[in-house]
């Protein structure tokens, strides 16, 4: 374990950092008119990390998971493909960026470079073996995001958005270090085989109350209910590129930061976690429907979107099996292209004078005034309400099947009966688009780069995406099974 | 490997589906008619080729390219049967079209074409979760029909559709996860075959039950039906009567009957319970209408009791009866939905009362529409007088109440039935523009003709269409005949007489003889 091997697996964390750092510096000089560059550049890098994650990926399966640091970071198949996404939602975000700030005179190249900086905490979030190293990457990817949803200073929806997240983002991060105190007190260690091996036994009282504060942290963090109130309120007001961004990469790195977090040192307790893992999922599900039925704004339509979204995931996480996490990781995978997918249509919306649009009664009669647009809509919609022969429907497969392989027939059948209510405002926003008559002119061009980040993500979620399932079932499987070479 | 005329069958509406999206009106009508009788074509063929009593699956194809299910296709009689029902109802469904859709025609057509994929789809599935998704996806493209396409509440309707149909089926998709958890196979042969414990069909039994009984639909998660047939344009109705409304019957001949036997036997009486009540409440309803579509709906709901009925008396009487009435209404209904569309489209209204003495101005109309109101009272000679004989037959076998209470529903179909014929088609011209509204012209011909023909054969010849079901039907007797109810006629078969039961008479006249 020499510190060259070292650096070698954290080599996507350790690029990121240096790319980061130097485009500060060329911001710094450069000032605002580097700022197409800088971002050029990392998409450039973030693209050369995602690439390094996927060579990690092949190793990872064929070799031992390459520990780092002693026992601080692991760069499993799970860590890669938890990475792989980030990266890959994190360009698609950059590439949809600059059009929304250019309109406002308000880009920067600080922007980019905070992407890059939250890129690699979010990295070592899914890759964290230890509770410190794990702290320092959630906060290194909080503050970032912090500042990137009041990124439009003088809007104030923005400023506050930023000040709400800051807020309860650091009472979170406050619930999740205590946690880990205790878990810290009571276990006697901060790595996740210390913590392991000493949980292995009887769960005492105050090393109970350590995990229950550890989850509630993280469930601020994925945003499930009962911890879900900021979410709306600061998917509204953020800029809609921050938005689209906070609902894929950061998602994915605090799930996999659960997922790590439930699957390897709690992992000889499942029965102490799941009740609480169980109750999140079905709350999330339900008050993710019900909160977006009278929804007038889209950005918060999507908000509630992902928290019901989230109460899924977890249904994968409740099964506490190999499968399950398996279920988890094609889910993100999916959710990623859909939000992503939602969140640029969105972005296409605007009227003549390029104000972006958000609520239902701009997107009226979408289909006669931009067909293509709104049947892409209509796909992502369809997706994300989980009806087959979308690929959305997959997700919820394999996280239902895992949980029905893990005897939670209940909790599937509740979860999925709780489905059609949210399948009620994914209708609502087709209605709308399809059933209404148009009511406001839009902008009729939308640029090349939108189209392509659409396109594809369309392409996966598409009937086409059944093709993936044989690739994605192996990949997450691979993933899922870094925790079971673990132990 | 023999020619996949299965996947055929789905590609070429689906390639058509797509093009119609970036095609104009006009083009867009003649591509959707182009494969949709081009499927025809291909649905003739494999009924050509089907080889009865030969293999139970035929056709079959298969392809691993999916990870947890398989793309496999293969069908047996009964899939035959409605999938030939499908492929002959569709090219009428566009012709329905022609001149009634006059806005997004491309999308519209697409929508059909969509439809026609998935509906083959499902009855030729042999992979369970490939069902499912071709079960649930049909959702979408009727959603967009009634939604776009539809009348003044189309979207209360659509909305209604979708949600109903939606709740009843996810239930079943984590039954069928159970099962193949269970039997360790997605492949429906194979888990026809597969004996699940009795305790666990209870709860399967009920989840599958949930999704096809709103399907169906049956008495009382029927009320979708009637809003759906109301406000969806004349072609959907068609589609939605002819073909949807047997996807319940299907589900339950190809999953619920011969994968839980036992759990059918025990739940038995809840379909029969559920099913008098329709014939005769649906019934009653259907008799005090004003609207004719909503008119004929409810007399779906009426018709699908007996099949229900049918398929529950575990004889094959029943199921070969539930089969025919299936097919008979996929006809007749679909036809009915046509004749009003066809008076619809001069006068825009569905009122009963706005019409009046048809038969004088429009006596080609009103002879078609006689032939199809007589076919769905099931008169002899007609496709629904087989069908509705020999489910009754085969019910009372199992139940004499069960076949009163339903038979009752063959006289109130009458009533309603000949009530609406004669306030449409007889009594005085009492609206000016009804009267002047001009007989069929030759499109109405070509869509009204074929079915006539084929409701005259079903009713006059019913082997063709019972021979290639017949295997499949006995199959399916055996399979569940563990747990067929005893009947409550208690037949007692005395032993054959020496003699014919004429022989004393012979005898007489011998006497007399001499």
């Amino acid at each position: 374990m020499s510190f060259a091997s070292s650096l070698y697996f954290t080599g996507a964390e350790v690029g990121l950092s240096l790319t980061g750092l130097v485009l500060l510096l060329v911001a710094a000089w450069g000032g605002q008119k580097s700022a197409r560059m800088v971002t050029i550049l990392a998409v450039a890098g973030l693209f050369g990390a995602a690439i390094f994650s996927m060579h990690l990926f092949d190793l990872a399966t064929s070799e031992v998971a390459g520990r780092a640091f002693g026992d601080l970071y692991r760069a499993d198949a799970f860590g890669s493909f938890g990475k792989v996404l980030i990266y890959l939602a994190a360009i698609a975000v950059l590439m949809v960026t600059p059009r929304f700030f250019d309109q406002r005179g308000a880009y920067r190249p600080e922007y980019p470079v905070l992407m890059l900086f939250n890129a690699v905490g979010m990295g070592m979030m899914v890759s964290a073996t230890d509770l410190m190293t794990l702290y320092i990457g959630l906060e290194m990817s909080s503050l970032s995001s912090y500042v990137l949803a009041s990124f439009l200073r003088q809007d104030s929806r923005s400023a506050e958005a930023g000040l709400k997240y800051f807020v309860l983002g650091g009472l979170a991060s406050g619930i999740i270090l205590y946690g880990v105190s205790l878990v810290y007190g009571f276990t006697g260690g901060t790595s996740y085989e210390g913590i392991r091996a000493a949980l292995e036994a009887d769960l005492s009282t105050g090393a109970l109350f350590g995990v229950v504060f550890v989850l509630a942290g993280m469930a601020f963090k994925i945003s499930a209910v009962p911890f879900h109130m900021w979410t709306p309120d600061v998917y509204e007001g953020a800029p809609t590129p921050v938005t689209a961004f906070f609902a894929t990469a950061p998602k994915v790195a605090a799930m996999g930061m659960l997922v790590r977090m439930a699957m390897e040192p709690f992992a000889g307790q499942v029965e102490a976690w799941r009740q609480i893992v169980i109750f999140a999922a079905l709350a999330s599900i339900v008050v993710g429907a019900l909160g977006a039925i009278g929804q007038q704004n889209l950005k918060r339509l999507l908000a509630y979107s992902s928290i019901n979204n989230v109460g899924f995931i977890l249904i994968g996480l409740a099964a506490a099996t190999p499968a399950g996490v398996a279920g988890v990781m094609t889910y993100l995978a999916i959710y990623v292209a859909m939000t992503v997918g939602s969140f640029t249509a969105l972005l296409m919306l605007r009227d003549p004078m390029g104000n972006n649009l958000e609520t239902f009664a701009d997107i009226s009669g979408l289909s006669t005034k931009r067909p293509a647009l709104a049947w892409c809509l209509l796909a992502l919609m369809f997706s994300l309400a989980g009806i087959p022969p979308l690929f959305g429907f997959w997700g919820k497969f394999v996280v239902f099947q895992a949980a029905v392989q893990a005897d939670l027939v209940a909790l599937a059948a509740m979860g999925i009966a709780a489905s059609v209510i949210g399948a009620f405002y994914y209708l609502k926003f087709i209605k709308v688009m399809f059933f209404d008559e148009p009511t406001r002119e839009l902008e009729t061009e939308s640029p090349l780069g939108h189209w392509v980040v659409l396109g594809l993500s369309v392409l996966v979620i598409s009937p086409l995406g059944y093709l993936l399932t044989i690739p994605l079932g192996q990949w997450s499987a691979a993933a899922a099974a870094s925790f079971t070479a673990a132990m | 490997m023999e020619f996949p005329i299965l996947s055929l069958m789905l590609a070429v509406p689906l390639a058509a589906a797509i093009a119609c999206l970036f095609l104009g009106a006009q083009s867009a009508r003649m591509l959707a008619l182009g494969a949709t009788l081009f499927d025809l074509a291909l649905g003739i063929l494999l009924w050509a080729n089907y080889d009865i009593g030969g293999a139970q699956w035929q056709f079959t194809e298969r392809a691993e390219i999916f990870a947890g299910f398989s793309y496999a296709l293969g069908i047996d009689g009964i899939a035959l049967m409605l999938i030939m029902l499908s492929v002959f109802l569709m090219p009428i469904c566009i012709l329905a079209s022609w001149d009634a859709i006059t806005k997004r025609v491309g999308e519209y057509m697409a929508a059909f074409l969509l439809m026609e994929v998935l509906m083959i789809g499902v009855f030729a599935a042999q992979d369970m979760f490939l069902f499912y998704i071709f079960f649930e996806a049909g959702l979408i493209p009727m959603y967009l029909i009634i939604g776009v396409w539809g009348g003044d509440n189309r979207i209360y309707a659509s909305y209604k559709f979708f949600l109903y149909t939606l709740l009843g089926s996810v239930l079943m998709l984590i039954a069928m996860m159970w099962m193949v958890n269970e039997a360790g196979t997605t492949d429906i042969p194979t888990l026809l075959n597969y004996d699940f414990p009795a305790g666990a069909q209870t709860w399967l039994w009920l989840a599958f039950f949930a999704s096809f009984a709103v399907k169906m639909p049956m008495w009382p998660v029927h009320t979708w039906l009637p809003d759906a047939h109301v406000q969806a344009p004349t072609a959907g109705s068609v589609i939605l009567a002819g073909v949807l409304l047997k996807l319940g019957g299907y589900g339950f001949i190809r999953f619920s009957l011969p994968m839980f036997p036992e759990a059918s036997a025990q739940f038995a009486w809840l379909v029969f319970g559920l099913s008098m009540v329709a014939v005769v409440y649906t019934s009653l309803i259907a008799l005090v209408q004003h609207d004719m579509k909503k008119l004929i709906a409810y007399s779906s709901v009426a018709h699908m009791a007996i099949v229900t009925a049918g398929l529950f008396a575990f004889n094959v009487q029943g199921i070969e009866g539930a089969m025919m009435v299936m097919l008979g209404h996929g006809l007749v209904s679909g036809a009915l939905f046509l004749c009003v569309g066809v008076i619809y489209d001069r006068l825009h209204t569905r009122e009963i009362d706005r019409y009046g003495g048809l038969s004088i101005n429009m006596p080609k109309y009103a002879l078609f529409f006689l032939l199809f109101t007589m076919a769905s009272v099931g008169l002899p000679g007609t496709s629904n007088f087989v069908g509705e004989f020999l489910a009754l037959a085969g019910l009372y076998k199992v139940s004499t109440l069960v076949t009163l209470v339903c038979t009752t529903g063959i006289i109130l179909g009458a009533a309603y039935m000949l009530y609406l014929y004669r306030r449409v088609a007889f009594g005085e011209q009492k609206n000016a523009d009804a009267a002047a509204m001009l007989d069929l012209n030759a499109r109405e011909w070509i869509m009204l003709a074929p079915i006539a023909a084929a409701v005259l054969w079903m009713g006059v010849y019913p082997e063709s269409f019972l021979a290639p079901m017949r295997q499949d039907i006995a199959a399916l007797e055996t399979r569940m005949a563990r747990a067929a109810p005893e009947g409550d006629s208690q037949l007692k078969i005395g032993a054959p007489k020496e003699h014919n039961a004429n022989f004393v008479a012979a005898a007489h006249e011998a006497e007399g003889a001499h």
